[in-house]
């Protein structure tokens, strides 16, 4: 029962923040690029404020994989890093803390560059 | 041209239909909220079965998730789902790692260098830029904020 | 020689026949309403090819290829081709084109191209400069969608206004006049600028030079809508064709009941993800090859205006935010001369 509830409160917590991504494009006409910049910063400011965490442990997953958990994380690794080099993490907080996601994105992109042949869109079913 | 672009203007509105918000919204909803339940499920995984902390098993949900996406993106399968996903296949890091790895194979035909190299953040870029430049300013505000507490 | 009677319409006096006409489509289109008609379905969108821009510079030889052999012709037959496409540089055209060793002339009307060529033609044909001239225009779905917004497999929401690029393309043969269908009049369409501005709303960018330009032809050639049975504009989609009715509502004038649209034609709304229809330089050029020329070569299509549309778009201003300007050239094809 305890489990059903973790994930009931992921899908709920996850599907309300992807929900409120299509209002912003049905109604605003957002670009893409635009969304996902959107949520990024947002979950930067949010994080900084000490707002998202408390999302994160209610919802798990439901919080830190919407981009927004993203941007959170930003946050929580500058804060890190300052705290442990000082000025010197203004530079690397960033980076370090993306640096899992973004390495992943490049590598896996390579590899699918490298093996995948492009495929026809146009078929639809 | 006897019509003014302002009575122009009112006629194109009144045409321009509209999405049909009451299927694009619940389906963002559920299919957003899937793909978290799946982040959910590796995330308990690694917690449990590998014994990893919180954050350590959240970087690797991630890191399976954009592996996950980048297949799919590979097959072709994630625009598919994506049609009928709208924000919900757009906002979760899969829809970042779609961002990524689409062009990557897009602009192959114009070579690994040129095509792949240089056009695989077109879309996702920004996202790296602003992101970046935000926990940036937060990390100045933070650093100087530390003199005084 | 061809008589000019004001404000871009220009009357052809001896007349210019469409002499051979064929449209090579992708899979998808052959699947659509007017897949029976088609010359040639491609089965997947490579043809063969390992880029999509190869794959529509080979469509539109197709396309060629196919018009010459049902006219019976050699290509040293051809005197001039007038031939664009949507890609930068005209790449479908100089592409698929660059080994046909006849005079060529690169245009570019966006997806008006069809009408603007075939419009040239005519009037070469019309005033004998030469003997064979072919119009050919082509789009790609895939080449298209890569230029202009994004990598075929990224997941971005497409709104209900934006339309389809249609994986096609048409060429036409003229000649000097001897059977249907001829080609009597054309208008020169000029750029109108009505200040839309969303690019993913092409249909109603278009639809103010639509009617711009069927006005101006009938009003020049003193006609009414009545004395047609088909006006067929290019690639409106449903928002812009009901953005044209209304136009002429306004004006009292009724094109409703004569009125089609190539963007509509192509597919089956209900069955095919295609949004608000169809479009690009193959849309209308695939439809008019296919299918408007042989309903009049057979009788079955009396008198028609084809007006394609085209949005003539950069990416760059339209980033800069920049409106977009539309275009619409007209010609008017019938069975008699």
């Amino acid at each position: 029962m305890e489990i059903f509830i973790e994930y009931l409160k992921a899908f709920l917590v996850g599907g309300f923040i992807c929900a409120i991504g299509q209002v912003l494009i049905d109604l605003t006409k957002l670009t893409p690029a635009r969304i996902l910049v959107s949520y990024v910063v947002a979950g930067t400011v949010l994080g900084a404020l000490g707002w998202y965490q408390p999302i994160i442990d209610f919802a798990g997953a439901g919080a830190t994989v919407p981009l927004a958990g993203f941007g959170s994380m930003l946050a929580k690794g500058m804060r890190e890093a300052i705290d442990k080099d000082g000025l010197l993490g203004i530079f690397t907080g960033g980076f370090t803390a993306c640096a899992a996601g973004v390495t992943a994105a490049i590598v896996f992109g390579l590899a699918v560059a490298l093996i995948f042949k492009r495929t026809d869109r146009t078929r639809q079913e | 041209m006897d019509i003014s672009k302002k009575e122009y203007e009112q006629t194109a509105k009144k045409h321009a239909g509209s999405s049909k918000m009451y299927i694009t919204i619940p389906m963002a909803f559920l299919i957003g909220g899937l793909i978290c339940c799946i982040g959910e499920f590796f995330l308990n995984m690694y917690q449990q079965l590998a014994g990893l902390d919180f954050d350590q098993a959240s970087a690797y949900t991630s890191i399976t998730l954009v592996f996950l996406s980048a297949l799919f993106t590979g097959f072709g399968w994630y625009g598919r789902i994506a049609k009928h996903g709208g924000a919900g296949t757009l906002v979760p890091i899969t829809g970042f790692a779609n961002a990524v790895v689409s062009p990557a194979l897009e602009f192959k035909t114009e070579g690994y260098v040129l095509g792949t190299g240089a056009k695989m953040f077109v879309i996702a870029g920004p996202v790296i830029v602003y992101g970046i430049a935000a926990a940036f300013i937060y990390g100045i505000i933070y650093y100087i904020y530390g003199f005084f507490s | 020689m061809a008589e000019y009677i004001k404000d871009g319409t220009i009357r052809l006096s001896n007349g210019a026949s469409a002499c051979s006409y064929a449209a090579a489509v992708g899979k998808m289109e052959g699947e659509g309403p007017l897949g029976q008609c088609f010359d040639y379905i491609s089965q997947g969108a490579e043809l063969g090819e390992k880029t999509w821009e190869k794959a529509e510079s080979k469509l539109q030889q197709y396309a060629f290829e196919i018009a010459l052999s049902k006219g019976k012709l050699q290509k040293q037959d051809i005197s001039v081709i007038f031939a664009g496409d949507l890609l930068n540089q005209c790449t479908g055209s100089a592409y698929g084109l660059r080994d046909s060793d006849t005079p060529f002339i690169g245009l570019y009307g966006a997806c008006s191209t069809m009408a603007e060529s075939l419009m040239l033609a005519s009037l070469y044909a019309d005033m004998r400069l030469g003997y064979y001239f072919a119009a050919i225009t082509s789009s790609h779905f895939c080449s298209a969608e890569r230029q202009f917004r994004f990598p075929i497999n990224y997941g971005g929401v497409r709104p209900p206004t934006a339309q389809w690029t249609a994986t096609a393309s048409g060429c036409c043969i003229t000649k000097s006049a001897d059977k249907p269908p001829f080609i009597k009049a054309v208008t020169a369409g000029k750029i109108t600028d009505m200040g839309v501005k969303d690019a993913n709303n092409m249909g109603a960018a278009m639809a103010g030079a639509a009617y711009d330009s069927l006005s101006r032809h009938m009003e020049n050639l003193k006609r009414t809508p009545d004395e047609y049975d088909g006006i067929f504009t290019g690639d409106l989609g449903q928002v812009g064709t009901d953005i044209l009715h209304e136009l002429f509502e306004k004006r009292g004038i009724d094109i409703s009941r004569v009125h089609k649209d190539c963007g509509l034609m192509l597919y089956d709304r209900e069955k095919q993800d295609v949004h608000a229809g169809g479009s690009g330089c193959g849309c209308s050029a695939s439809v008019l090859c296919a299918h408007i020329l042989p309903q009049i070569a057979e009788g079955k299509l009396h008198n028609v205006l084809f007006a394609a549309t085209g949005a003539l778009m950069s990416t760059t201003m339209s980033q800069q935010g920049e409106s977009i300007p539309g275009i619409s050239h007209v010609v008017e094809i019938s069975d008699t001369l």
